[in-house]
């Protein structure tokens, strides 16, 4: 696949960034993109977070990768965001392999890729970085933000960090804290990249390598758990792929493994294996309970923010559970929140496809919420 | 809005905080933030309606209040309102004493099983009754535990809960109930609302 970076939107922020794990970063690259436009009261500006394989091309078309972004079906002209109404900012998180600072850029003090030398990164430090990108466009308030899976995370920290800087958020399909599951799946993903010999100790930008396999299979461990048992037994079932029978050979037989197959190898085109690695942490690093001495109510102490969290029936990776703690935490503060599990076959990545119990729910409550805050701004 | 919603609204104080729990499509909530500037919340079992209350700005989360409200901390609202539904609940008077539990006071409202056209149905016909506020049939009824407003008056006493205001819906017109009338007010009150507290 060709990719293009050339056309991609930067800022940099010459202003510090001190890390959770000490390191400061002397300042770093930002990159982003925006869909319709700012109002002049600057009141119709809403922050989307990504999610761990996704970037800053949320909608229309991905200028890198020439495809659709990732979240063409809920934001673009007349969807449920609907940019002839909302200003729509995303940035590619620090760590992530879409412009901004990461490990594939290069390192100023080394002139070479940062590689495992860039520092781990939390879900608060992406959060922070990205709080430029208001300053940037000068907007003091934003509407909204949200994001799906680490996207939610983010969403909901931002509220934790920036409590003044938005008038809702609406974290889906997340949870306040990485389960051991959630632990166990990354940790899967890091081992199968670490044990694929072209990685290099990280090192493989320098020395021309690509660690395919391993980034594939890290993949391919993670599709299974964004995808329900009874979605994939739906799409796929037991199906073959051309053959009428099964070839006692090890090459796929059935229509679920090539499918893998092709959403591992994909991926490794458009995604840096080290990006993966520190993603996957900073996720397992989010902890709001242990930001909060395992209060999470304190979180969002004073807070005024609207909240309006979603989850699917079906996700086991970050099951409706999770989202009902955070829920009971803001009832326990008197937050304005809102709550539903949307009913879908789809797993964790309900969030991406089609559904539209869920988009009426995002559209009904950014619209009704836009109705209060263009009054108070 | 129903003319009983009418009713209840008129027993909640402006610039209050009113938790309506089984809120339905968020109507009366809608109602009571335009109306009486208050800091509503809900709660709501059915998904659709809670999307269509969310579509009205409204802060409600879906939840089974049988389980939820455990989550509420003391004293948190001044309004607690059950619209309807406490006979649909498993344990109705663990949840009127957990509203009491959250809110200052409570406002309930129950179709009246003593009502004479419900008391007639069941004497003359022999079968169950229905009518215009108990439309279903006995094998489809949500309703599990009917009761009737004489009732609603004993389980408050046993459990020392102060009944404030308690007002007879009939034919669209209300009227005061009291423990003199109260015989007679079983009789002929389609729906009662309540105002209670501990």
């Amino acid at each position: 696949m060709n990719l293009n970076f050339s056309s991609i939107k930067k800022i940099k922020i010459e202003k510090p960034l001190l890390l959770d794990c000490g390191v400061t970063l002397s300042g770093f690259n930002l990159a982003y993109e925006t869909y319709g436009k700012l109002n002049e009261k600057k009141n119709n500006a809403i922050l989307v977070f990504h999610a761990l394989s996704g970037d800053q091309f949320v909608t229309e078309t991905n200028t890198v990768t020439n495809k659709d972004g990732w979240w063409n079906l809920a934001v673009g002209k007349d969807k449920s965001i609907d940019t002839n109404k909302y200003f729509v900012i995303c940035a590619n998180v620090i760590g992530g392999c879409m412009g901004s600072t990461g490990p594939k850029e290069i390192d100023p003090s080394t002139g070479k890729p940062y590689g495992l030398n860039f520092p781990v990164i939390t879900i608060k430090d992406m959060v922070s970085a990205q709080a430029h990108l208001l300053d940037y466009f000068g907007i003091k308030k934003t509407l909204a933000v949200l994001g799906g899976s680490m996207g939610g995370m983010q969403a909901l920290q931002f509220c934790t960090l920036f409590p003044e800087r938005t008038y809702a958020s609406i974290p889906i399909a997340c949870a306040a804290s990485h389960s051991a599951q959630n632990i166990a799946f990354n940790e899967l993903a890091r081992q199968a990249i670490m044990a694929d010999p072209e990685w290099d100790n990280g090192n493989y930008l320098t020395s021309g390598k690509v660690p395919r396999k391993g980034l594939a299979i890290a993949r391919m461990a993670g599709h299974i758990s964004y995808l329900s048992e009874q979605g994939l037994q739906n799409k796929f079932g037991r199906k073959l792929q051309k053959q009428t029978d099964v070839k006692f050979t090890f090459d796929a037989d059935f229509e679920v493994e090539s499918y893998l197959k092709y959403q591992g190898y994909s991926f490794v085109d458009r995604f840096d294996a080290n990006s993966y690695l520190y993603i996957t942490r900073a996720m397992d690093y989010f902890d709001l309970y242990k930001q909060n001495n395992g209060n999470l109510s304190k979180a969002f102490d004073g807070s005024k923010i609207k909240y309006c969290i979603i989850s699917f029936s079906t996700d086991w990776l970050y099951p409706t559970l999770e989202s009902k703690k955070i829920v009971i935490a803001l009832n326990s503060i008197g937050a304005e929140v809102s709550f539903v599990e949307i009913v879908s076959n789809n797993g964790h990545d309900s969030f991406l496809v089609d559904e539209p119990a869920f988009f009426n729910t995002l559209k009904g409550f950014i619209d009704s919420t836009y109705e209060e805050f263009k009054n108070e701004i | 809005m129903r003319f009983e919603d009418d009713v209840l609204a008129g027993l909640i104080d402006i610039n209050s905080r009113v938790l309506d729990v089984g809120c339905g499509d968020g109507n009366l909530l809608l109602h009571l933030k335009k109306n009486k500037k208050v800091d509503g919340r809900g709660i709501e079992i059915d998904q659709k309606k809670v999307q269509e209350s969310v579509a009205k700005g409204l802060a409600v989360i879906e939840g089974d209040a049988e389980k939820d409200l455990i989550s509420y901390p003391n004293s948190s609202f001044d309004f607690a309102i059950l619209n309807q539904s406490l006979q649909q609940f498993y344990d109705p008077r663990k949840v009127m004493n957990e509203l009491l539990r959250i809110a200052k006071k409570a406002i309930i409202t129950i179709p009246n099983f003593g009502y004479w056209k419900v008391r007639l149905q069941l004497v003359l016909r022999g079968t169950m009754p229905v009518t215009k506020n108990l439309p279903y049939t006995w094998y489809n009824t949500p309703n599990l535990h009917m009761c009737t407003i004489k009732d609603f008056y004993n389980l408050c006493r046993l459990d020392n809960i102060t009944i404030e205001k308690s007002i007879s819906v009939s034919s669209d017109k209300i009227s005061n109930i009291q423990r003199g009338n109260l015989e007679i007010k079983n009789l002929l009150s389609e729906i009662g609302i309540f105002l209670i507290k501990k």
